[in-house]
């Protein structure tokens, strides 16, 4: 039987997952609950926190926040200043190979290497999301009518992306083969890398916002509609022309938030009521996990082995749901 | 696209400021932000603001304009506000209410847009009111040189009009019908350095359909225009109410020597068949939309006891049933355009053809 282990968070839960074994939880606030052994709360931002992205080794979470700043926070309670812009609100990061963090507001994006440099990405429109490809020092910037594929840690050509309209949250299959971006539209855009063909996945209700490659990048699962959508990525023409998964339909209640199991084909499916689900692809077996609460699933994500779960509400419900006793 | 508004309580209100550079908007927002209400706001500038503003939560934000694909040229919306108002939205206990001041050269619609047609918006936030600062001195020549200036006027819910001590009453009153002309269904408030009551600039519930009282031209004022003016004020306030009588005939407000084209029309019927109306309003929306920046409506459908009421922003609209019809009350449809190159005779004589047999 699965238990649900409550965590105490002030806030909107920006972001809830694992740092090795300690779970953390980033509160709209500006607090970072931290639970291993023991509970403790770090406050590196003077006031708002906007969005959390763990560092690749898993060994620290990287924030940003309405003061500008960008800190590496450790499990230890350390937080490191990791580059500030001045009153801009730094609402998106992602993190990369060897150290590197990738920043935006407004129109301009920056990717800080470990070394401490910085390089400045300018864009003429509004950058929507930001994501390292899974190799390399490429960092892919969806933006409006398109996204700019740039090479972070040398000089090149970046390469453009076009599709009109506004691109949002955007993220790189596991093999590197695709990008795939969320839309001001209720849809999601693709690229197939080695020849820019576009796809288009419609159907959804409401804006996707949350997203998770399934092990081995089989599937890409996506909030945004009354059942988790999991759209097909194996074989050579990707999800053109097949249908997707549904997990975990439900009449009366969209999917605010999904996170793909790190070892088995299942999902766990969090809903605008609260309720998480876990949903097996192969014969969409669900199990309730969490019954629903006061507010939307904001953040789901699974410790490494995937026997446990940490989730947050927007409206400061948070916890961990262990799979084993 | 008729739908439901949503819960207003939950909602965050938010105000729109819009007008020209130098006008005053800034004064105004620091006027609303230092005067002890006891209420906390979050502040969205535009980045070429010069004057400080003393607030906790202040963002700078460049203005985007983000088409939506769906072949509607004016379905417009600012992506930075979005992204700003469901950033906000992560600390939603350090606010109570959004005030969103616009760059001087703004379309005010699609800020409007925004709380209609993006839905993490809407859950979250409701447009309050469009608040449009116009200088006493200047605006008359902002109209005719400017679009936007027309377009901020026409759209608004509120017009301040400021720096009124360094204009003779004369001026005054030549910009009161100007504005007027533009919008005859604005609350209009004078003002020096911006010293206006703050009540009458805020909560107004411009958008919502429950405060759609009456569609009179500046209904409102009439329970504040003695405290706006003052007792002694001199000014005629019927002078520019030219042809106001003329409604049922669709009289156009219109200032006959401007060099733009907004107007405003007033249709008036009995008992409407909402069989016809609807198809009608969905496709005078869906065709003219671009040139209609703002409507609203109080209808009397046939047989139904309730008044029911719309408000649309180009071709948004959105009505719903607001409260029986009172027995002392004409059961009377009425309902307002502003816009631009509209052909009225056109829609007079296709809204009379939605007149219940």
């Amino acid at each position: 039987m699965p238990t649900v282990a409550p965590v105490d968070v002030d806030g909107f839960v920006v972001r809830a997952g694992f740092l090795k074994t300690c779970a953390y939880f980033a509160s709209g606030e500006g607090g970072i609950t931290l639970s291993g052994s023991g509970e403790r709360t770090l406050q590196p931002h003077k006031a708002g926190l906007l969005a959390a992205v763990p560092a690749r080794d898993g060994k620290a979470l990287i924030t940003s926040g309405d003061d500008g700043c960008i800190y590496l926070n450790g499990t230890d309670g350390s937080s490191e200043l990791l580059a500030e812009r001045p009153r801009k609100w730094i609402d998106l990061i992602a993190s990369g190979p060897s150290g590197a963090v990738a920043f935006a507001s407004g129109r301009t994006a920056w990717v800080r290497l470990a070394d401490g440099s910085e390089k400045e990405f300018a864009h003429e429109r509004a950058v929507g999301g930001l994501a390292f490809a899974p190799k390399g020092l490429r960092l892919a910037v969806s933006r409006y009518d398109g996204a700019t594929l740039w090479w972070a840690g040398t000089v090149g050509a970046p390469v453009e992306l076009s599709w009109k309209g506004a691109h949002l949250g955007t993220s790189y299959s596991p093999d590197g083969k695709y990008l795939v971006t969320a839309m001001q539209e209720n849809a999601l855009h693709g690229w197939r890398l080695t020849d820019g063909q576009d796809m288009r996945m419609t159907g959804y209700p409401a804006k996707v916002k949350s997203f998770s490659w399934s092990v081995k990048g089989r599937y890409l699962a996506t909030s945004g509609a009354n059942a988790a959508i999991l759209w097909p990525f194996f074989g050579k023409t990707g999800p053109m022309g097949q249908a997707p998964l549904q997990l975990g339909t439900r009449g009366d209640n969209l999917v605010s938030a999904v996170a793909c199991h790190p070892k088995e084909e299942v999902a766990a499916v969090g809903y605008q009521d609260g309720m998480v689900l876990m949903c097996r692809f192969e014969d969409s077996a669900e199990v309730l996990l969490r019954r629903p609460g006061k507010g939307p699933v904001s953040t789901l994500d699974w410790d490494t082995d995937g026997t446990r779960l940490a989730f947050g509400t927007e409206t400061g419900e948070a916890g961990i749901i262990s799979l084993e006793d | 696209m008729m739908s439901v508004t949503q819960d207003a309580r939950t909602q965050i209100p938010v105000t729109v400021l819009t007008g020209y550079l130098g006008a005053g908007k800034t004064t105004l927002l620091n006027r609303i932000l230092t005067e002890n209400h006891g209420q906390r706001y979050a502040v969205i500038v535009n980045e070429f603001g010069e004057v400080g503003i003393d607030n906790d939560l202040l963002v700078e934000s460049d203005e985007e304009i983000f088409e939506m694909n769906n072949g509607c040229i004016c379905c417009t919306v600012r992506g930075d506000l979005i992204r700003t108002v469901q950033n906000l939205m992560k600390r939603k206990g350090a606010f109570d209410a959004i005030i969103v001041e616009t760059t001087g050269v703004a379309d005010p619609a699609p800020v409007a847009q925004t709380f209609f047609m993006d839905d993490d918006v809407r859950a979250s936030a409701r447009l309050d009111a469009v608040v449009a600062v116009v200088d006493a001195r200047h605006v008359l020549q902002r109209l005719e040189d400017t679009e936007e200036a027309e377009d901020q006027v026409a759209f608004a819910d509120v017009i301040l009009i400021n720096k009124t001590d360094l204009v003779s009453p004369e001026e005054l009153a030549n910009v009161e019908a100007r504005v007027r002309s533009i919008n005859p269904y604005a609350v209009l408030h004078r003002s020096e350095r911006c010293e206006v009551d703050i009540a009458k600039v805020l909560d107004r519930g411009a958008f919502d359909l429950d405060r759609i009282l009456s569609l009179d031209p500046h209904f409102l004022e009439h329970g504040v225009h003695a405290d706006a003016c003052g007792p002694d004020c001199d000014h005629d306030h019927h002078d520019h109410e030219h042809g106001h009588h003329d409604h049922d005939h669709g009289h156009h407000h219109h200032h006959e020597g401007g060099t733009h084209s907004v107007k405003s029309i007033s249709l008036r019927a009995g008992d409407i068949n909402p069989d016809m109306f609807f198809p009608w309003i969905n496709q005078v929306t869906q065709v003219q939309g671009a040139n209609i920046l703002r409507l609203k409506g109080i209808l009397a459908f046939k047989d139904d006891p309730q008044r029911y009421v719309i408000q649309g922003v180009h071709m948004i609209v959105e009505g719903d049933h607001q409260r029986d019809w009172k027995a002392d009350e004409p059961r009377e449809s009425r309902l307002v355009f502003i816009g631009r190159d509209l052909n009225w005779d056109v829609l007079k004589d296709s809204f009379q053809a939605c007149v219940a047999e």
